[in-house]
């Protein structure tokens, strides 16, 4: 049996359906994103693990004892809250030393735990101070080790960065990551941020509506998404309506308003309604009349490492992005051709309503 | 141009608070200054009343007079009574409020705030008629067994106190309110997820969060019971004097107004030194949670 094992869990505020069924194993050590946009149920999830919400139906093991109903106090997890939740009155020494307080460690190992988890989380030299007078990124380090030193089961992180700076969230990435594998801490994080999600997991899992939608390696999540609403919600992708018209040789030929797209699969029948998707970076720009589909580049923006074209064609807008190669070729107004290789196409069912 | 321009952006300030300035002197800085003085006067019915020579009498007479002391004695543990009755009933009254649904939350916000639209008299006349000896509580108390002679509440300490704590107590909500709306819910969820039992995340971690509104509540029902006249007259009567009446009876009673105000202005300055090192002391205790 895994380690976290979220077993048909559901909970319903009246009417509301916030979470439908949610099974979910984790292994011990392991670092898994609950991912999706605002209202999917995530938040939900992590608080009926941490004990705030009580599911309406379902149960949640760790390492194999039944938690469902044991008082958030007993549950032994480590939270880090959106909004840090730091004790204003405390010092960053008593806010750390807080957990271990509760947990009647006499005073000389709970100084030395204290110490240990700060300098972790580089505060050595902060003990003395208070919350206010540290910046947004300290006071994460606080929160973060505060929920450590208590040698959590499982490391609950509720959308820990999402209000630091693009520049401090990237380092504090890195560097929550590195931390979670020095500890070998079972944790999950709760994101909307689909690139934090794919750069620090293990595994995600993206929930849709209550629902989860795919639970993978973020690679995989990424070249094989289950379903339109993974492919739109990890990163960007040209996604068009079609119809299957040819099954053969391992491959379907999906016509979207004339333009023939191959796609590597036959997971389904003739004449279903799919969706093709191509991700912007595995679309080619090339010489008019040399690829799979003209177009007109409408914008084009430069990003640094590459660039977004964006090019009206007979089918619709595609996005795509090349790397920044030195060269100014192509400019707005152009006509361009555009070529792809089969194997990068993904054909899903199409979602009805 | 320029310096046209720099002399106007100088003075606009100063005339857009002449309004509350005039207002606050001539309302409030001036009748002080005329208290003040009048408290170094002396009093003669023989001389034809007030005679304007400078004097230390007054406050003499207040700082020796045995009587007086007990009045002051009197008004001070009274506001210290009605104060600590405010923080122990209305810090878990805010704190409940604050911890309710809506629309209870409003309703009940509504029930506690209601009472300051209506008039301090009004209200104090009302506990006059609860608890007079043939009040409704009394009334009440016999009709069912509990007591066979009426308990006394009127023109006692107790009945003003009571009384009092329930004029106060909306500042004391009011106050304490204020604080945990900037409280982070989410603190105490941190609380509990490291060990803290509901009660200890409470005193632990929520009392001192809002110790400074406590501690504002507390010295805004202290000022204001120290002053306080209405509740005081009507429900304490002669006998039951505190300072505030006391001065009144002077001004009013043996028409000995230099006296009256050597006791209003010794009430002031009581106050204020006593507010202050309250403030200083708090100040030093929590220096944390006042940033």
């Amino acid at each position: 049996m895994s380690f976290l094992h979220l077993d048909g869990l559901v909970k319903k505020f009246g009417d509301f359906v916030a979470v439908e069924r949610m099974d979910l194993e984790v292994e011990k050590g392991e670092f898994v994103s609950l991912l999706g946009p605002s209202g999917c149920g995530k938040t939900t999830t992590l608080q009926m693990i941490a004990g705030f919400v009580t599911p309406t139906q379902g149960s949640i093991h760790i390492n194999g004892q039944d938690i469902t109903d044991i008082k958030p106090s007993k549950r032994n997890l480590g939270i880090v809250f959106q909004s840090y939740a730091l004790f204003q009155h405390m010092s960053v020494f008593d806010n750390v030393a807080f957990g271990l307080e509760m947990r009647n460690i006499d005073k000389a190992e709970r100084e030395e735990r204290v110490r240990e988890t700060l300098s972790l989380v580089h505060l050595g030299d902060f003990a003395h101070r208070f919350p206010r007078e540290l910046s947004g990124g300290q006071q994460q380090r606080v929160a973060l080790a505060r929920a450590l030193v208590i040698q959590p089961e499982v490391l609950l992180l509720d959308e820990p960065l999402s209000a630091l700076d693009a520049k401090i969230r990237e380092d504090m990435q890195i560097e929550l990551r590195a931390i979670q594998r020095t500890l070998g801490t079972t944790t999950i994080l709760v994101t909307h941020d689909q690139s934090e999600a794919m750069a620090m997991s293990d595994r995600i899992a993206v929930m849709n509506k209550g629902k989860l939608a795919q639970v993978d390696r973020p690679y995989i999540a990424y070249e094989h998404p289950g379903d339109s609403f993974v492919t739109e919600f990890l990163g960007k992708s040209n996604v068009f309506h079609g119809g299957l018209k040819d099954i053969s040789d391992g491959t379907s030929m999906v016509d979207v308003n004339g333009v023939e797209f191959l796609a590597h699969t036959t997971k389904f029948p003739l004449d279903t309604n799919v969706d093709v998707s191509i991700r912007p970076e595995k679309v080619r720009l090339v010489e008019t009349g040399k690829g799979r589909l003209e177009g007109t580049i409408k914008a084009r923006i430069f990003l640094g490492t590459h660039w977004v074209f964006q090019i009206d064609t007979r089918i619709g807008e595609m996005v795509v992005v090349s790397q920044n190669t030195g060269q100014q070729d192509v400019e707005e107004g152009n006509n361009t051709g555009l070529d792809w290789s089969p194997e990068e196409v993904r054909m899903l069912l199409r979602e009805t309503g | 141009m320029a310096q046209a321009r720099e002399n106007n952006i100088e003075i606009r300030p100063y005339l857009l608070s002449t309004p509350a300035m005039a207002l606050y002197v001539g309302m409030f800085l001036i009748p002080l200054i005329m208290t003040l003085m009048l408290s170094f006067y002396s009093y003669d019915m023989t001389k034809g009343g007030i005679i304007e020579e400078f004097t230390l009498a007054n406050y003499t007479e207040v700082v020796t007079d045995s009587y007086f002391h007990g009045i002051f004695l009197r008004t001070l543990s009274m506001s210290v009574l009605v104060t600590v009755f405010c923080v122990l009933l209305g810090t878990p009254e805010a704190y409940i409020l604050h911890r309710m649904s809506s629309p209870w939350k409003s309703i009940c916000m509504l029930a506690i705030l209601g009472p300051l639209l209506v008039s301090v008299v009004v209200r104090t006349l009302g506990w006059a008629i609860l608890i007079g000896s043939k009040g409704v509580i009394n009334q009440s108390l016999m009709a069912i067994g509990l007591i066979d002679q009426p308990i006394k509440l009127m023109f006692t300490t107790t009945g003003v106190v009571i009384a009092l704590v329930h004029v106060l107590i909306p500042f004391m909500v009011l106050s304490v309110w204020a604080s945990l709306q900037k409280l982070d819910p989410q603190v105490e969820s941190a609380g509990q997820s490291l060990g803290a039992s509901p009660f200890t995340v409470l005193r632990r971690i929520v009392i001192p969060e809002i110790m400074p509104g406590i501690l504002s509540g507390s010295v805004i029902v202290f000022a204001l019971t120290a002053s306080a006249f209405a509740t005081p007259s009507i429900l304490g009567g002669r006998r039951l004097k505190v300072v505030a009446t006391t001065a009144y009876d002077e001004y009013l009673g043996s028409l000995n107004w230099p006296l009256g105000a050597a006791i209003a202005v010794l009430l002031l300055i009581a106050n204020i030194i006593i507010i202050m090192s309250y403030n200083k002391f708090i100040e030093r205790k929590y220096a944390q949670a006042f940033k």
